[in-house]
C-alpha cells in the first residue's frame, strides 16, 4: 500500500499515526484509570462506569448551555470549569451509590455485577427522561476543535492534545494520592488486608465510600473529555464499557501500573492495525491476542500479591 | 369516491363553527351531535368494507404503530413516532378514512428485536390493526416479516433501507439503496469531476450492502472511476484516527461515508479536529439526516454532501405546510429528516389507497397500493410501484452550520425503485 508515495509523505503520515496512537492511549487510561481504583483496589465490577462517564458529559452539556447564555464572554474557558464539576457530579453520586447500594455488597462481588448493570439501565432511563432520548450536540469553544500545523503536512488534533494533558494531569495526580499521600497508604493497606487495616484503626467504611466516589469522578472527567471526540446520548456509555473493562483485566486488576501498561499495548496494536486492516477486523485480532495473552497468564500483564 | 373526498373539509369547518356556536349559544346543544354523524354516514357500511374481521367499526378503524421509544434506537425512531401521529390527527381533522376515525395503538419495540415481533403479533392478532405503522432498522423489520406474512398484516416501514426484500405486506415509504445512491453518484462525478472514492461504514447489512452497490457502480457503470479504499468499523466505534489519516495518505476525491448512530458523532468530530477541511474536500453521506446533526454539531459537519430524497429546507407548497404543523405539534426546535418525512407518509398512503380499494382488507389494499399516488407530500409527488416501493426523486443537499441542507440537486424524473438491482449484487 506505500507504492508511489513520496518518504516526505509516508514520514508525516507516520507521525501522524504514532500520535493517534498516543491520543487513543490517553483515551484508553482516562476511561480505565476510574474503574481500575473501584475494581483494583475495592474488588467491584462497577458495570455502570460507563453511565457514570455520561453523567459528566452531560454535565458538560449542561455547562456550555449556561455560559453560553449567560457568561457568552467566558465561553472559550467553560470547558476547565465543566471538567471539575463533572469530577464533583460523579463523584458526589458515587459516594451515594456506595452508600446505598455498593457497601452491602462487599462480601459478594458477583452481586456488585448485577447490582451496578441494574443501575446502569436506571441510569440510562434517567438520562433519557431529563434530556430525551436523542443525542445532545454539546457545543465547545473555537480553539478546541481543529488542528495544529507543525510541518505543511503534519497536523495535530488540538483534542488529542487537550486529551493527553488532561490523561497525564490525572494519572499524575491519582499516583500521587495512592502511592504518597498518608490517604492511599490507607486505601492500599484495605486492598491487602481488610481486617487488619481496621484492627489498626483505619476507618475502612470511609475509605472505601471515597475511593468509590474518587473511582466515579475520574469517570466523569473522562465523560467530559470525551464531549470532544465522540456522542453524548443516553446510551453512548455502553460504547466505552468494553474497551475499559478490556484494558483493566488485561492490565491486571490490582495494578494501576499495569492498566497503564495494557492501555498503551491495546491503543498500539489497534492504532497499528486499524491503519493497515479494516477497522472490524483489527477490533477482532485485538480481542483474539488479549484472550490469547489472558489464557496462558490469567492474573493479566501486572500483579500484586493480596491477601483477603 | 370524490364525494368522499370532498365533503370532509366542509363538515370540519361547519363542526368548528357550530362548536363555536354551542359555547356562545346552550340552545344549540341539541344540534351538533347529528351532523358528525350525517358526515361520517358518507362512508360504506362496516360489512362492505371489512370482510376479515379488522378493527373496524362504523365510526373507527384502529391501526398500530410499532417503534423503539426505549433503548439505543429511540434517538432515531421519535421523529417517526411523530411524524405518524401528526400524519393520523391531520388524516382525522380531514374526515378519516372512509368516513370513519382512525384509533392507534402504540406499541415499543424497545430496540430489541424480539420484541418487535411479539409486539407486532399482538398488534395483528389481539388488536387486528388495519395496518401497522413501524419498525427502522433493518433487524427488526428482517424479524417482523414473517409474523406480518404468517397473520396477513400490512406494515408501513420508514427508512431508507439496502434492498434485496419485497413483500406483499409491506409498503417500503423509504428509497431502497439503488435509489438513493446511484444519483448521487452520478452527480458527485459530474459536478466534482470525481475520479477516486473512499468507502466507509458501519460494520452491518445496511452499510455493506450500500457500499457493494456503490463501488458495482464506480467500477461498472461510470468511466473512469475507481475505489481506493474500503473500511468498516463495529457499531459504536469512538475512534477514527488511524482511517483519517489512511484516507490523509491516499487522498480520495470522495469520502464516501455510511457510519450510523453514535460513531457520526465520534466521525465527523475526529475528522474536523483533524483539520480535514470538507469545504475543501468532498465527502457524501447516505446516513446523516438533520436529525444525526443535532448530535453532531452543525459546525462539524458543515460543508458534507447528503443524498437523500427530503430535506428539512425543502422549497415546494407542501413542505411548507408540513413543517410548521410538525413544529406545531411536536415543539419549535425539533428537526425533520428524511425518515421522519418517510414516516409522515405512511398514513396518507394507507388512507388513498383504502379510498381507492373501498376496503381494509389487507389483500385488498396489497393488491390496490401499486399505482397510489400522493400528491401532498412533503417531498414532492411520489407513487407506489407495484413492487411496493415508492417512486421518488433524489436530492442532493450540502450541510450548513446551523444543522439544515442547502438543497442543490434535485433528479429531474422520479427515480424507480429496483430491490433487486441486476448487475449490482
Amino acid at each position: 500500500m506505500f507504492m508511489g508515495y513520496s518518504l516526505g509523505d509516508l514520514g508525516s503520515i507516520l507521525a501522524m499515526q504514532g500520535f493517534a496512537g498516543l491520543v487513543l492511549f490517553s483515551v484508553f487510561v482516562l476511561m480505565a484509570l476510574g474503574l481500575a481504583i473501584i475494581f483494583g483496589q475495592m474488588g467491584v465490577i462497577n458495570m455502570a462506569h460507563g453511565e457514570f462517564m455520561i453523567l459528566g458529559a452531560y454535565v458538560t452539556f449542561l455547562c456550555s448551555r449556561l455560559f453560553a447564555a449567560y457568561l457568552p464572554g467566558a465561553f472559550a474557558l467553560y470547558f476547565f470549569l465543566a471538567i471539575i464539576l463533572a469530577f464533583c457530579a460523579s463523584g458526589l453520586l458515587g459516594m451515594a451509590v456506595e452508600w446505598a447500594l455498593i457497601r452491602h455488597l462487599y462480601k459478594r462481588p458477583l452481586d456488585t455485577l448485577l447490582a451496578t448493570w441494574g443501575l446502569s439501565l436506571i441510569l440510562q432511563q434517567v438520562y433519557r427522561s431529563i434530556f430525551g432520548a436523542r443525542e445532545v450536540g454539546v457545543e465547545l469553544p473555537g480553539w478546541m476543535m481543529g488542528s495544529t500545523h507543525l510541518t505543511e503536512q503534519i497536523e495535530i488534533p488540538i483534542n488529542g492534545l487537550i486529551v493527553m494533558v488532561l490523561t497525564t494531569l490525572i494519572t499524575l495526580a491519582v499516583y500521587l494520592l495512592i502511592f504518597r499521600a498518608g490517604w492511599g497508604r490507607q486505601v492500599r493497606a484495605v486492598t491487602q488486608n481488610r481486617a487488619m487495616a481496621s484492627a489498626v484503626g483505619i476507618d475502612t467504611e470511609r475509605v472505601d465510600r471515597l475511593t468509590y466516589g474518587l473511582g466515579c469522578g475520574i469517570a466523569g472527567i473522562a465523560g467530559s473529555a470525551f464531549t470532544m471526540i465522540g456522542s453524548t446520548s443516553p446510551t453512548a456509555g455502553q460504547l466505552y464499557i468494553v474497551d475499559t473493562f478490556l484494558v483493566v483485566v488485561f492490565g491486571g486488576a490490582q495494578s494501576l501500573i499495569g492498566t497503564i501498561a495494557s492501555a498503551f499495548t491495546i491503543s498500539q496494536a489497534r492504532s497499528t492495525m486499524e491503519f493497515f486492516l479494516s477497522g472490524s477486523m483489527a477490533q477482532v485480532l485485538v480481542l483474539l491476542s488479549v484472550v490469547g495473552i489472558l489464557m496462558l497468564r490469567p492474573q493479566g500483564l501486572f500483579v500484586l500479591k493480596v491477601r483477603r | 369516491m370524490a364525494l368522499d373526498r370532498i365533503d370532509p373539509p366542509p363538515s370540519s369547518a361547519l363542526r368548528r363553527r357550530l362548536l363555536q356556536g354551542m359555547a356562545a349559544l346552550p340552545a344549540a346543544a341539541l344540534v351538533p351531535p347529528l351532523l358528525p354523524h350525517a358526515a361520517r354516514a358518507a362512508g360504506p357500511a362496516t360489512a362492505a368494507v371489512n370482510a376479515t374481521g379488522l378493527a373496524v367499526t362504523d365510526d373507527a378503524v384502529t391501526v398500530g404503530i410499532l417503534h423503539s421509544i426505549t433503548g439505543t434506537m429511540a434517538i432515531s425512531e421519535t421523529g417517526s413516532v411523530e411524524a405518524e401521529k401528526l400524519a393520523i390527527s391531520q388524516i382525522n381533522a380531514e374526515g378519516g378514512v372512509l368516513g370513519r376515525k382512525i384509533n392507534f395503538i402504540q406499541e415499543d419495540g424497545a430496540s430489541d428485536w424480539p420484541t418487535f415481533a411479539e409486539k407486532a403479533k399482538k398488534l395483528l392478532v389481539k388488536d387486528k390493526c388495519a395496518a401497522v405503522f413501524g419498525c427502522w432498522t433493518s433487524a427488526s423489520r428482517k424479524a417482523v416479516l414473517p409474523v406480518f406474512e404468517q397473520y396477513n398484516g400490512m406494515l408501513y416501514y420508514p427508512t431508507f433501507y439496502e434492498g434485496l426484500e419485497q413483500s406483499k405486506n409491506v409498503i417500503y415509504t423509504g428509497q431502497e439503496a439503488t435509489q438513493q445512491i446511484i444519483a448521487g453518484l452520478d452527480w458527485v462525478t459530474k459536478e466534482k469531476g470525481a475520479k477516486t472514492f473512499y468507502l466507509l461504514g458501519s460494520d452491518y447489512i445496511w452499510p455493506r450492502t450500500s457500499n457493494k452497490i456503490a463501488r458495482k457502480h464506480i467500477e461498472n457503470h461510470m468511466k473512469g472511476t475507481r475505489v481506493v479504499g474500503e473500511d468498516y468499523f463495529p457499531l459504536g466505534h469512538t475512534q477514527f484516527n488511524s482511517v483519517i489519516n489512511k484516507m490523509k495518505l491516499v487522498k480520495p476525491d470522495v469520502i464516501y461515508a455510511i457510519i450510523v448512530g453514535g460513531s457520526n458523532v465520534a466521525f465527523y468530530k475526529q475528522l474536523k479536529a483533524a483539520g480535514v477541511d470538507l469545504s475543501k474536500q468532498t465527502l457524501m453521506t447516505i446516513s446523516v439526516t438533520e436529525d444525526e446533526i443535532l448530535g453532531i454539531g452543525g459546525e462539524n459537519i458543515a460543508g458534507a454532501y447528503a443524498c437523500m430524497k427530503y430535506f428539512q429546507s425543502l422549497q415546494n407548497p407542501n413542505n411548507a405546510k408540513f413543517v410548521p404543523a410538525f413544529k406545531a405539534m411536536w415543539g419549535e426546535k425539533s428537526v425533520i429528516g428524511d425518515v421522519t418525512q418517510a414516516a409522515y407518509l405512511g398514513p396518507w398512503l394507507w388512507k388513498l389507497t383504502a379510498e381507492k380499494a373501498q376496503s381494509f382488507d389487507i389483500d385488498k389494499i396489497a393488491a390496490a397500493s401499486p399505482g397510489v399516488e400522493f400528491k401532498g407530500a412533503p417531498e414532492g409527488y411520489v407513487r407506489i410501484h407495484p413492487n411496493h416501493h415508492l417512486w421518488s426523486k433524489t436530492r442532493v443537499g450540502r450541510a450548513r452550520t446551523d444543522g439544515q441542507y442547502d438543497v442543490i440537486y434535485e433528479t429531474a424524473d422520479l427515480m424507480e425503485p429496483n430491490p433487486f438491482p441486476v448487475g449490482y449484487q
